[in-house]
């Protein structure tokens, strides 16, 4: 199979000005990846497939990936020219706000040539209000579901999708569980442990449990 | 021809309804619980802790040092350690217990203890009156003996028995050094000899609950074998294993 | 007519106006297809009903709801609805250690837990770059394939169920079953929550003793299935209920990501343990059996004929088995903390594809953790396959496709 940056070249040549970026994975797996500008991403996802020489006609996995806002300090040493004329190192924290967003994962094999994976990646703008990605489902009904639960669970709206609802939670459900910052709700039944964190939290809800025999671990 | 197939699968069935008056390979049922099957050696259900000697309290090889209780996946384990007088924290458990009705009985926590003190029951038949406390498992009511350790898993205990042994031999060669060195180092000095029990520190780091030292004759607990060791009666195991009955 | 079905084919409103983007619809079974099965001026002809099957019925084996639109006996439409089992697995795998996950994952497929614990475990070595020993790997495809029997077992026992022929088949697939049962048990400490895998090896080193009766059990076992084909394989009324029932195309099984027995029954053949070759599994000679009509019935076949596979395979690992550790002794587990990365690692389980999707940040917890459960997206086809037949028939094809609910809904 060709490597990831050859693949990235086939497919800027045939898509001539297509976002196409080569992610380095820097663990021991190597498995590198592509990511692809929304534009064009399903043309290039159909011709993943189709291409002879690729035939990735199988969509193994795709999932959604969370990242959140970072804070990322950097710190640099600048001179500072002091008042009696000399020139003094101080460090100095800048601090930059790293833009969240989401991230769908695609895991492509191909099954006509037993090669792979290939792992393509589409981004969100943000977190909040541009979270629409073009949805693979009409190349690879593989992800139909998957992409059905990459929106019930991280919240990415795939447009395109022939039936984009809710999978694992139930519909009425607000927020979408697999995001870094989810709260879970505050509905919390009192249950036999001996847990602080759960017992204080227990102590919002019920009056002190009538255990005596746990009193001494609740406290 | 046509049902002959069904006629083929008849035939298998009476074989084995027939089979099944003689051959126990057909019928594989034990009519519990009048009847049981020897459970394997390897069988777990839920955590106990060890205890060496007499006292199921004193004796206990846990030292708290709430290895287990982070490293367990559904957090059900929750230990509290014991404080002398002077708030300093003694190497013994206050509070040992484990929520029975989160535990999955997976056995991590025996593969993270350094101190062999948690091991894995085989009761089987835990059933409370009361959904809540019922199902918390106490210190006392986890404390069970080493020889009920050797009577659900002679091999397994038997390796440990024999590390333990030889880990204490290791630190009280240790020790002995580090007494005679210190002596050694005493005597250069030409200062007031206090051979006092300088072998205390090591007896701390010793896996063991067993006192490295002999002579601390407080707390009184013999080398961890199974023939020294009495059977104190462990109070979750009210029941002793069953004998194999097959039918 | 008001009562016929729309051109609802499951989703082609959302779909872009360009061709080549229509979604992928088995010819068989396409919706207009299912709706045309009787004549529209049939003196007869009623209002289509709604039939919500589950989640509480004995043949969705958990629970599954099947919401079916019926014209008459025949399934015009037909919506999968579940999550009644959802945990959110996956973020329990990012609240906890690499170690502590591994308990977790039997819970996902709880009839083969082994392959569950074999999959994490290679996406973990892939991830922080160990390698299992050589007698691990060994034992883990004895496991691995004893688990793959056993499930096998319970699937085609809970088949016939599904069929109407109640329990002797299925009590025979477990009587077999719990002899399986009974050796890991003695080997691992439980009969299915096994956490027997670790990174780098596995946990404990099966004795002798228990190599040897492992070994007696696979021996007899080509035995027991042909006293089972015996049972049921000719049987006319399975061949009349199984045969040309739920056909899958291989075209729309391999767009839809159909893994496992279900998409060999279609006649292409993929196999993780031939494609991938992970372990020790090149060293192995099996062959991989493969359909040829996708329906019912080759599921049925791919089954039995993956069992002697199986057992060929299981008598080259009890040949070959070397001596050695178990498990690397520099194997880090506990505290495990690889370098910032991503892996994907998979294995064939016995319903299909197993894989883990792991990110790590460098810190104990992976930072994304991801189960890619075959049973799950084998379900996608579960519609296609059902149109255009009766009520009876979807409950055994959804028993054919081989679902367990602790994996679909994690």
């Amino acid at each position: 199979m060709q490597s990831i940056e050859q693949i990235r070249d086939l497919i800027v040549a045939r898509f001539p000005g297509a976002e196409v970026t080569v992610i380095q994975n820097p663990g021991p797996a190597a498995q590198h990846s592509l990511l692809l500008g929304h534009a064009q991403a399903r043309d290039i996802a159909l011709f993943l497939r189709d291409e002879p020489s690729l035939k990735l006609d199988f969509c193994s996995n795709a999932t959604g990936v969370d990242w959140p806002e970072k804070e990322i300090v950097e710190t640099t040493k600048v001179k500072v020219a002091q008042p009696d004329g000399t020139e003094k190192l101080v460090e100095q924290k800048t601090k930059r706000l790293q833009p969240g967003y989401l991230e769908a994962v695609y895991h492509l094999y191909s099954m006509a040539l037993k090669h792979g994976p290939v792992v393509i990646r589409l981004r969100t703008g943000n977190r909040t209000d541009a979270v629409s990605l073009p949805s693979l489902t009409p190349v690879w009904r593989s992800c139909e579901f998957q992409e059905r639960e990459i929106f019930d669970l991280f919240g990415i709206v795939f447009e395109g999708h022939p039936d984009l609802r809710r999978i694992l939670m139930w519909d009425e459900f607000k927020d979408h569980p697999m995001r870094k910052d989810y709260v879970e709700p505050d509905d919390y039944e009192w249950e036999p442990t001996p847990h602080d964190a759960v017992l204080t939290k227990a102590k919002g809800h019920y009056p002190a449990p009538g255990s005596t025999a746990n009193a001494e671990g609740g406290m | 021809m046509l049902g002959s197939g069904i006629i083929k699968g008849l035939a298998v069935t009476a074989k084995n309804f027939v089979g099944s008056f003689h051959d126990p390979e057909r019928l594989p049922t034990v009519e519990y619980p009048e009847k049981r099957l020897t459970l394997p050696e390897a069988y777990r259900s839920f955590p106990f802790l060890v205890f060496d000697g007499e006292n199921a309290i004193d004796g206990l090889r846990c030292v708290a040092c709430k290895m287990c209780e982070n490293e367990c996946p559904p957090q059900c384990i929750y230990i509290i350690p014991e404080r002398d007088e002077k708030g300093r924290p003694v190497k013994k458990p206050k509070v040992f217990d484990i929520d029975l009705s989160v535990c999955m009985g997976c056995q991590i926590c025996v593969e993270v203890c350094p101190f062999d003190s948690i091991k894995m029951d085989q009761v089987f038949e835990v059933a409370a009156t009361n959904r809540f406390e019922g199902l918390i498992a106490h210190r006392e009511m986890l404390a069970k003996s080493n020889t009920y350790y050797h009577q659900i898993r002679p091999t397994e205990a038997a390796e440990v028995d024999t590390r333990l042994a030889e880990e204490k031999r290791l630190a009280e060669e240790k020790a002995k050094a580090a007494a005679a060195a210190k002596a050694a180092a005493a005597a250069k000095a030409a200062a007031a000899p206090k051979p006092v029990a300088t072998t205390a520190p090591a007896s701390a780091t010793a896996p063991a609950a067993a006192p490295a030292s002999p002579a601390k004759p407080a707390v009184a607990a013999p080398s961890p074998s199974p023939s020294s060791s009495s059977s104190a009666a462990a109070p979750m195991a009210a029941a002793p294993k069953p004998p194999a009955t097959t039918p | 007519m008001q009562n016929e079905p729309t051109s609802s084919a499951p989703g082609l409103a959302g779909t872009p106006a360009n061709s080549s983007f229509d979604i992928l619809h088995s010819p068989l079974g396409s919706p207009q297809q299912g709706a045309s099965v009787r004549e529209v001026n049939d003196p007869f002809h009623g209002d289509l009903l709604e039939v919500s099957m589950g989640p509480h019925h004995p043949s969705t084996h958990g629970v599954f709801r099947m919401v079916a639109t019926l014209d008459g006996e025949i399934i015009v439409k037909l919506k999968p609805v579940f999550g009644y089992l959802h945990r959110n697995h996956e973020k329990l795998g990012e609240n906890t250690t690499y170690l502590a996950s591994m308990p977790y994952t039997d819970r996902l497929d709880y009839l083969a837990g082994m392959t569950n614990n074999w999959a994490y475990a290679l996406a973990v070595e892939k991830l922080s770059g160990q390698v299992a020993t050589e007698r691990a790997e060994y034992v883990r495809v004895i496991v691995g394939e004893m688990m793959r029997i056993v499930n096998h077992c319970c699937l085609v026992g809970f088949l016939f169920n599904d069929l109407g022929t109640s329990f002797t088949p299925l009590l025979y697939a477990f009587r077999e079953r719990e002899k399986f049962l009974d050796l890991f048990e003695e080997l691992t400490g439980t009969r299915m929550m096994y956490n027997y895998q670790r990174f780098g090896g596995c946990r404990v080193d099966p004795t002798p003793e228990w190599l040897a009766k492992a070994k007696a059990l696979i021996d007899g076992f080509p035995r027991f299935l042909d006293e089972y084909e015996q049972f049921l394989t000719g049987n006319e009324i399975m061949l009349a209920r199984t045969q040309g029932v739920g056909r899958l195309s291989p075209e729309l099984a391999i767009n839809a990501g159909i893994t496992g027995p279900v998409l060999r029954a279609t006649g292409v053949g993929y196999d993780i343990r031939k494609v991938d070759g992970y372990g020790v599994y090149p060293r192995f000679d099996f062959r991989v059996p493969i359909g040829d009509h996708g329906d019912t019935y080759d599921r049925y076949m791919m089954r039995i004929l993956e069992m002697r596979e199986s057992v060929k395979i299981l008598q080259q690992a009890f040949r070959d088995l070397p001596a050695g550790p178990i498990i690397d002794p520099k194997a880090k587990n506990r505290g495990l903390r690889p370098k910032a990365g991503e892996a994907y690692g998979r294995i064939e389980g016995p319903k299909g594809e197993i894989g883990f999707y792991l990110i790590s940040d460098g810190s104990t917890n992976p930072y994304r953790y991801r189960v890619r459960p075959p049973s799950f997206i084998n379900l996608t086809v579960l519609e296609d396959m059902c149109l255009g037949h009766s009520v009876a028939d979807a409950v055994v094809i959804l028993g054919s496709i081989d679902i367990v609910l602790g994996e679909v809904d994690r």
